[in-house]
């Protein structure tokens, strides 16, 4: 018999061939949380850590002061941009299955972040994401063939084939360039905020991490640095329960939200059901307008599902019951603002049909315009020597010698 | 000109780059109301104030993340880490981020920030005070490693490191920071009034980075060493009558190949001296480089003298320290061999 020790150890609540259960889940009714003046201090408004802002009710209507009120073409805009994103998704897992790219992250079930919190804030403000915000690079106007030129690391790849695919960036775009390392833009995040407002510029910077990645210590290192200057930066934590196969407990979600990890550094820390696209347009949107008065950062928990698997070498029917991701008790993003649309009467089912196909055969043709830059096998291909450009601004002697050698020694 | 010590240089320098660019920051644990534990950033809150003269969190991951991101909106930090031996704490930052961030994008981002630390032993700081990590930096691609001997050198190339547009990694011999050191622990501290480099234009010049110095011309034999070495090396050359060429190599990365070809073809032997530990150090860089530029005019087995491979020991500094005793027999095996 295994002896058990004293030590805690964490547990998810079920595993594979067990009952979904989501009981630990404090969720809040829809409309139930105040929205406190954005100039309120950190610890009065503490009960935002510890709630969930919800706007969209069970019958598909809006509730509370945090509905944002936005007009149904700006929904009908988001709506389609996390259609599109899934659908991107759907296309890009598939073409890895045949061998096309190497890997591949989805977002599913976690569109509204990304895409909301895009279309709440400006062109100006600088987006520093993590590898499953697709959603932002899709709200921003990124072309779908750009992403997908990226994954192929193609001779249309914005990274010259310097990157694994998904580390996506657009300088005009005002998206930085993401790294597999996990958190390190966070405090750069931060530092761009601070030259923001050291400018006297109004953008703000905004940046993303999972919560297993709270764990890591550029985290602490950013809400030290976010609450000491008082940067305007919104921090966010995309809490979807899993980082790979351990559950957010792992990273001490078991023990307060990751939302109360603001209020030790006097920055205010805001739950929001992550799958209800109005409540984080609203928290999005109340975060900025304290960043762009000078009120500080925000942190800012989004409680959703990693409905896929961690990424494409990924198999989560090995740690987690399969059937979790429908019994998700916050549901579906997309299908919940889709409803809701339907219930005000202005889309329907057969319009959403519609527009998912049409965004399937998007994704379909810009993969197929995509393929013709090149893939990893065929077609164009980047020129080698290339890699060695950019390590500095000029490039030095010894890479220069070495860059001949690899020409003169026939490249391979 | 002034007589500068190597504090009041850099002082300088970040005087100047800070009136000259209004997107110069300094940054770092001290640095601002107090002006720094060596008193390098000493007046200059006072004089630019507290928005760009910048105490921060004890923090070396954050300063540097930081860091990275006001470079990459447009502002130019200079990012004090108190002493590289607590530089650790950033590395992932350094190695991972700013190393490599103008590549992965592509040439789209870039953050042209300098990090300035004080290395090196010779001030009884054991362990935690004494270190020479910059064979660590110098094997990662897209930062440049430099280390200064001198006020003169100090201020300019502190200048072109602030002014570069890559990331550069400058660390300062702390040794020598009030006065040229030989070596020998029992002499008088010697000021920098007394050697020519103390002299330092008050206004702003700069020193190439990518450029190394001979500061001693010879024909027997070449010593390639930086940093307090370079003052070793030279009173070491002095007392044993051999007539060694001493290269400053001053940048590490990126290094200046054609100066160490040209005088190692002349003298046919060469000696390499380095404070940092020996195994997987610089040395070993620069021995390979050597060997495969000059190995048809080699006369003798290159040699290396480097501090120990142990962690720096409080108690036994200067048996610890490589100095001129050592570096003399190692001129002795290149000449008899």
């Amino acid at each position: 018999m295994i002896q058990k020790s004293r030590l805690h150890i964490p547990h998810p609540p079920a595993r594979p061939g067990e009952a979904p259960d989501f009981s630990y889940l404090k969720i809040s009714a829809p409309g139930e949380v105040p929205r406190p003046d954005v100039n309120t201090p950190a610890m009065e408004m503490a009960d935002l850590a510890h709630s969930m802002v919800r706007v969209l009710k069970d019958d598909d209507k809006t509730t509370g002061p945090w509905n944002p009120h936005l007009e149904p073409e700006v929904l009908q805009v988001g709506l389609r941009h996390m259609m599109l994103t899934r659908a991107f998704d759907d296309r890009m897992q598939r073409v890895q299955r045949q061998g096309k790219i190497s890997f591949y992250i989805k977002s599913t079930g976690e569109e509204a972040v990304a895409v909301a919190q895009c279309m709440a804030l400006r062109p100006g403000d600088m987006l520093f994401p993590s590898y499953r915000q697709q959603g932002l690079q899709i709200a921003r106007g990124r072309k779908l063939v750009d992403l997908m030129c990226q994954c192929l690391s193609n001779t249309r790849d914005m990274c010259k084939g310097r990157q694994m695919p998904i580390m996506y960036h657009s300088r005009e775009g005002n998206l930085f360039s993401i790294s597999g390392n996990l958190t390190t833009q966070y405090p750069q995040a931060v530092g761009w905020a601070m030259a923001a407002a050291m400018k006297g510029e109004d953008n703000l910077a905004a940046s993303w991490i999972g919560d297993g990645s709270t764990a890591e210590p550029d985290f602490h290192h950013a809400l030290t640095f976010a609450s000491v200057y008082q940067a305007p930066v919104i921090l966010n934590v995309v809490n979807n329960q899993w980082a790979i196969s351990t559950f957010q407990a792992f990273a001490g979600g078991g023990r307060e939200p990751f939302a109360a990890r603001g209020l030790g550094y006097g920055i205010p820390g805001i739950r929001v059901d992550g799958n209800d696209f109005l409540a984080v347009y609203a928290v999005t949107e109340w975060a900025a307008e304290r960043a762009r008065t000078g009120a500080g950062p925000t942190l800012i928990e989004h409680v959703t599902y990693r409905a896929s698997a961690h990424s494409t070498s990924d198999d989560p029917s090995r740690y987690r019951p399969k059937e979790d991701s429908e019994s998700w008790p916050l549901g579906d993003p997309i299908k919940r603002l889709k409803q809701y649309l339907v219930q005000l009467g202005v889309w329907t089912e057969k319009q959403h049909k519609a527009l998912e196909l049409e965004l399937e055969k998007h994704a379909s043709d810009s993969w197929k315009e995509a393929v013709t830059y090149g893939t990893m096998s065929e077609g164009p291909a980047l020129d080698p020597s290339d890699m060695f450009e950019d390590v500095y601004k000029e490039i030095p002697e010894h890479l220069k010698r070495q860059r001949e050698q690899m020409l003169a020694e026939g490249g391979k | 000109m002034a007589q500068m010590n190597m504090i009041q240089a850099l002082n300088s320098a970040m005087d100047i780059a800070l009136s000259r660019d209004p997107s110069v920051v300094i940054m770092g644990e001290d640095v601002g109301y107090f002006g720094g534990v060596f008193r390098c950033t000493d007046g200059l809150q006072r004089k630019h104030g507290d928005h760009r003269v910048l105490d921060t969190p004890i923090a070396e991951g954050g300063i540097v993340g930081t860091a990275i991101g006001m470079g990459v909106n447009g502002m130019r930090p200079v990012a004090e880490i108190q002493f590289a031996d607590y530089i650790y704490p950033a590395f992932d930052q350094i190695v991972s981020e700013l190393a490599r961030l103008r590549h992965r994008s592509a040439g789209d981002f870039f953050a042209p920030i300098t990090i300035r630390s004080p290395s090196g032993g010779g001030i009884r700081g054991g362990q935690t005070h004494s270190q020479s990590p910059e064979g660590i930096f110098t094997h990662v691609c897209g930062i440049k490693v430099v280390m200064p001997s001198n006020p003169y050198d100090a201020k300019g190339m502190l200048l072109s490191a602030i002014e570069d547009d890559d990331p550069v990694v400058f660390f300062e011999p702390k040794r020598i920071y009030n006065g040229p050191f030989d070596g020998d622990p029992d002499k008088p501290a010697r000021p920098w009034t007394t050697h020519p480099k103390g002299e330092v234009p008050e206004g702003h010049y700069t020193v190439p980075l990518g450029k190394a110095e001979i500061v001693r011309a010879g024909t027997d034999a070449t010593i390639v060493t930086y940093g307090t070495m370079v003052h070793v090396a030279v009173a070491a050359t002095e007392k044993c009558g051999i007539d060694a060429e001493i290269i400053d190599v001053r940048s590490m990365a990126p290094l200046d190949v054609a100066t160490l070809r040209t005088s190692v073809e002349k003298t046919g032997r060469c000696v390499i001296v380095h404070e940092a530990t020996r195994f997987s150090g610089y040395g070993a860089e620069l021995s390979a480089t050597i060997q495969e530029e000059c190995f048809w005019h080699l006369e003798a087995p290159i040699q290396r003298v480097a501090g120990w491979d142990t962690p720096y020991p409080h108690a036994f500094e200067w048996e610890y320290f490589p100095g001129q005793k050592r570096i003399i027999n190692a001129l002795r095996t290149v000449m008899e061999a």
